[in-house]
């Protein structure tokens, strides 16, 4: 599991990559009431807001944590928003393939999030 | 800053015991919410009870002879006919018509008390000493404000304060606990049976921890308050009433006692008369209604309304928003044409998306008061 300074995991295996959000990002945000997915196919690039999340608090963003395409979305939080804050390491968002598969080796692991996060 | 907005909050000790996470709000450090959050706070109230810290509130006593008559002058409510014991919503409003302020005004004898909210409270004392230069006017920052409310309440508080679970709603009185005079009202702001407590400030800690010590009694921060008042369709000043909108353009007619209006054997005679009162008779040009997003995405405030997907001009404006934990799906409420009927579909613009929003009767969440 690789993180960013967004506060997102990303887990890689073959190629395709599953993206959440770290419990301390959904431990700031509360308890999530809203989730809008990317469209499965979308092109997207580093940076871009490609999730919205709404918590009873406010509404935010997750941003593509690189270049590459959409090749699934989880349905299940469209329904039950709830499980992110059940547990955010299991909730995927999304999943994606990469044509920079090499930045990920360059991101925090888990020790350097946990220090990041604090 | 004034020496009242740098008092720190009587309970500020016991919020950070409780892991309450701190914010800035009418320029107090004030709970948002606890470890349990917004949602099982705002759930825990409705089936149980929920204590709130509304310290930041500002409680000012009017006093001298003729204060009710006095006091009508700058409200358009029945404040005369106020009886000893009984508390009622009312509304200080400005020359043009709009509302100062919205607060609570009781009889209590002697005395009116009035509780107005704190970000507002600085303004309103000017306004009710330059109104009421012959009355004298405090504001008592020696007294901290707590809620209690849900349907454990009166046994919470009752269990304290023999007593009180007699008074219905809107009731107020003085009670003693441990030698400490409270002053008690039975009232709130979240839809629920409850109580209202002012307690001075020495014993405020050891009072709140007795009434958290009961079983059913949880400490519930500013995010549950908000959604709590948002479901029971009471307006939040600052977002629902400003200085711009008129007490007929929020609804809030029933707080115009009959005396007060066009006909009443004392019709007007209150700051803004003009405007209100032609908006009583004539109607008002834009309403406060209840909106249910058709889909599951929150519309808050500043959410402008069209009446169709493309329509170029705004017809209305979302003036507070969210998530309504009872309901279990957002819920808003804002400004659209008078007229415009529950049930009618208007469009709200999320993030540069048109998203259908019905128009709805307030409150989404039925009152459960003792009358």
């Amino acid at each position: 599991m690789k993180y960013t300074e967004e506060h997102e995991w990303l887990d890689e295996a073959d190629g395709i990559i599953s993206v959440g959000i770290t419990e301390h990002a959904a431990k700031q945000l509360g308890d999530v009431v809203f989730i809008e997915l990317p469209d499965v196919g979308r092109e997207i690039t580093k940076g871009e807001e490609i999730v919205v999340i709404e918590s009873v608090k406010a509404a935010s963003d997750i941003l593509a944590p690189l270049d590459g395409e959409i090749t699934e979305v989880n349905e299940a939080l469209i329904d039950n928003p709830g499980l992110v804050n059940e547990d955010a390491e299991a909730a995927w968002f999304f999943r994606m393939t990469t044509s920079t598969p090499e930045e990920i080796d360059a991101m925090m692991d888990e020790d350097a999030y946990k220090e990041f996060a604090e | 800053m004034d020496d009242a907005t740098q008092i720190p909050l009587p309970l500020a000790e016991l919020h950070a015991e409780l892991g309450g996470k701190m914010v800035p709000f009418a320029g107090y450090a004030m709970p948002v919410q606890y470890p349990a959050g917004v949602m099982a706070e705002h759930l825990h109230v409705r089936t149980r009870a929920g204590l709130f810290d509304v310290s930041h509130m500002g409680q000012v006593i009017v006093a001298g002879d003729g204060a009710a008559s006095a006091l009508e002058r700058l409200m358009p409510v029945n404040v005369v006919g106020l009886a000893e014991g009984r508390q009622r919503y009312g509304l200080l409003t400005l020359p043009d018509g709009g509302v100062a302020d919205d607060l609570m005004v009781a009889n209590r004898g002697d005395h009116l008390l009035l509780v107005v909210n704190g970000a507002m409270k600085h303004l309103d004392m000017d306004i009710l000493r330059a109104g009421l230069p012959d009355h004298s006017v405090e504001l008592h920052d020696d007294r901290a404000l707590l809620a209690l409310q849900g349907p454990s309440a009166e046994a919470a508080l009752e269990g304290l304060v023999p007593g009180t679970a007699a008074m219905r709603f809107m009731d107020v009185g003085g009670f003693e606990w441990q030698e400490a005079d409270l002053w008690i009202s039975r009232s709130g702001y979240t839809g629920e049976d409850g109580f209202e407590i002012s307690v001075p400030i020495e014993v405020a800690d050891a009072f709140a921890r007795a009434l958290l010590s009961h079983e059913d009694v949880l400490p519930i921060g500013l995010g549950a308050r908000d959604s709590l008042r948002l479901e029971a369709g009471m307006p939040l000043y600052g977002q629902d009433l400003t200085p711009e909108i008129s007490p007929v353009e929020a609804g809030l007619n029933w707080a115009i006692g009959k005396v007060r209006r066009p006909g009443g054997a004392r019709a007007g005679g209150f700051t803004g008369e003009d405007r209100i009162l032609h908006e009583l008779t004539e109607g008002p040009e834009r309403i406060r209604v209840g909106l249910r997003p058709d889909g599951r995405a929150p519309m808050r405030m500043g959410v402008m309304l069209y009446e169709t997907e493309d329509a170029v001009a705004p017809v209305g404006t979302v003036t507070s928003g969210g998530f309504g934990p009872s309901v279990g799906a957002p819920i808003a409420m804002g400004y659209v044409p008078a007229g415009t009927q529950a049930g009618v579909t208007l469009y709200g613009d999320v993030r540069g998306r048109r998203m259908p929003v019905t128009v709805a009767d307030l409150p989404f969440h039925q009152p459960r008061y003792k009358r």
